[in-house]
């Protein structure tokens, strides 16, 4: 189970100009996701989805609130535990974040190698997943040999391939066409029927009403509609 | 390309800097020239101190005239008394041939014959306890005016100065290891800058901070020990001419050539040189755990 609880953020680094100054990016977000639930997360661009996600990725410390993430309370967790329950969420971040050095391959088999699994396991599932995406014949490009929607593929395929129990995607569509997004919805409930909890930031509203699920909805850091 | 994965950091090329290693090929040669220094003084020492202190000698002036009971001469009852005194063994009356050859470079070559007072002089060995100043109180009883000297004092200077010499040795020792491991950490620093948003990605992956912070220090291991090894190595030379020109006072083989001139090297350096990688890789290790941990700390 997600939880937040009255949860506020300030970033403590204000990197984005004087108008981001002290500003509460979050106020007071409150909801709960059952295990194995699905969720879109939707809202205008700056309403504070990036930020909920990174919260819920383990990314960033809440500045009031309290976070419970697959039960355990995020803010007395250990650097060590921390580590392994990343390694239990998928995320797909609005950047792809791929190692611009690594094969699509090896960008994909990162998260399975960090977790010290078995190579010849790694092989069998990176290359699954990566056939699943459209990207078999892709295997030793690098990042920049890809095109945008092509990484974005390999970012997905990274964030599923170790079957997390949580999988976070903020805005996994927005370099796809409707055919690669339908296959991609496809994984994504494929995943989740499994019993992986599944939340998407999206502004495809073609998407979401394909798909309908409970909405999280954002307006300057606010949940303005839950479920 | 097929090893990349192994890799992620992309590391084999981070701190592929040649400062690094150069760096501190410089500090283990000047860290082998101290050990040297400290290992070369003590060797040194320990032969001049068994030497010095160990001479006794003794002076009697007007060696002839009747000695203070007026049983024999001066010489011969200061003579008498040396067999019998502990600590004393093996005295020796200098020759006038002797004592001729030791006052050349002064009085010129036939010194006795100028008629001066010359002191009988006796060499003997000490191996009492303490300085010898009883013997000199003992001896003036029989014939006044009697010197005796041990080599206690001046062993006890060489002593001191050993010990400072040791002392620089340590001195420069740590410093060398402080300077050493701030290099490290400073390439350390610079890779992680380079790297920054590759370990954020990582670390959001679930590695652990032990996990990024094994891949740099054993990046800085390897340089570091290639630098030390490279270091040690250059500074042989070195050390083997520095060994040449001591072994007239070293009582080490005075001999030619390479292989006797290692044999000429202290024994003791042939463990402490390949220590020199040794505490570079202990020093490069821990200096880039400690660094890549705080690095991290400032990842959620
Ligand atoms: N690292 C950051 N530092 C400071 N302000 C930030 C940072 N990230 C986001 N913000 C600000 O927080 C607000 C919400 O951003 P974000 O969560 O990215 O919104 P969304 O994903 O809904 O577009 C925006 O005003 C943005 O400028
Ligand atoms: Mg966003």
């Amino acid at each position: 189970m997600i939880r937040f609880d009255d949860v506020w953020l300030k970033y403590r680094h204000q990197d984005r100009g004087p108008g981001a100054l002290a500003r509460d990016v979050l106020r007071g977000v409150d909801f709960k996701i059952p295990d194995g639930g699905f969720r879109w997360l939707t809202g205008p661009s700056g309403a504070g989805k990036t930020t909920l996600l990174k919260l819920i990725y383990l990314a960033e410390h809440p500045t009031q609130g309290r976070i419970d993430i697959m039960g355990t309370h995020a803010a007395k967790i250990s650097r060590r535990d921390a580590a392994l329950l990343r390694r239990r969420i998928g995320v797909v971040y609005q950047d792809f974040r791929l190692l611009a050095h690594l094969s699509a391959y090896d960008n994909v088999a990162l998260p399975m190698r960090l977790a010290r699994r078995a190579e010849h396991q790694v092989h069998a599932d990176v290359t699954e997943i990566l056939r699943w995406v459209g990207l078999a014949n892709r295997l030793g490009a690098l990042p920049d040999e890809l095109s945008g929607g092509e990484q974005q593929r390999v970012a997905i395929a990274r964030a599923v391939v170790g079957r997390p129990k949580l999988l976070v995607a903020d805005e996994p569509t927005g370099n796809l066409d409707d055919e690669q997004a339908g296959r991609l919805m496809t994984l994504i409930t494929a995943l989740n029927r499994l019993g992986t909890t599944v939340i998407v930031a999206t502004h495809n509203h073609a998407l979401v009403s394909a798909y309908p699920a409970p909405r999280l909805e954002m307006a300057e850091g606010r949940l303005t509609a839950h479920g | 390309m097929a090893k990349r994965h192994t890799d992620p950091l992309g590391l084999h090329s981070a701190l592929e800097d040649w400062m690094l290693p150069v760096l501190v090929a410089a500090m283990s040669f000047l860290a082998a020239l101290a050990v040297a220094g400290a290992l070369a003084s003590t060797v040194l020492a320990a032969q001049w101190q068994n030497d010095t202190a160990a001479a006794l000698t003794i002076q009697v002036p007007q060696p002839d005239a009747p000695d203070t009971a007026n049983n024999a001469t001066r010489l011969a009852a200061v003579q008498a008394a040396l067999q019998t005194m502990p600590g004393v063994t093996s005295p020796r009356l200098l020759s006038v041939d002797a004592l001729n050859h030791l006052l050349a470079p002064w009085l010129g070559a036939d010194a006795a014959a100028l008629g001066l007072p010359l002191p009988a002089v006796i060499t003997a060995t000490w191996s009492g306890p303490g300085p010898g100043d009883a013997i000199a109180a003992a001896l003036n009883k029989l014939a006044p005016g009697t010197l005796a000297q041990t080599g206690v004092q001046w062993a006890a200077r060489v002593t001191a100065l050993t010990g400072s010499l040791q002392t620089c040795a340590a001195a420069v020792l740590v410093i060398v290891a402080l300077v050493g491991g701030a290099l490290v950490a400073l390439a350390t620093r610079a890779g992680l800058a380079q790297r920054r948003e590759t370990i954020e990605i990582i670390h959001g992956l679930g590695a652990q901070d032990g996990d990024i912070a094994s891949r740099f220090a054993s990046r800085a291991t390897v340089l570091a020990v290639a630098g030390a090894a490279a270091g040690a190595l250059l500074a042989l030379p070195v050390l083997l001419w520095l060994a040449a020109l001591a072994a007239p006072f070293s009582g080490l083989p005075q001999l030619g050539g390479l292989q006797h001139g290692l044999a000429g090297l202290p024994p003791a350096l042939w463990t402490a040189l390949p220590c020199l990688p040794l505490a570079a890789a202990v020093i490069g290790w821990s200096s880039a755990q400690l660094t890549v941990r705080g690095w991290l700390r400032k990842l959620v």
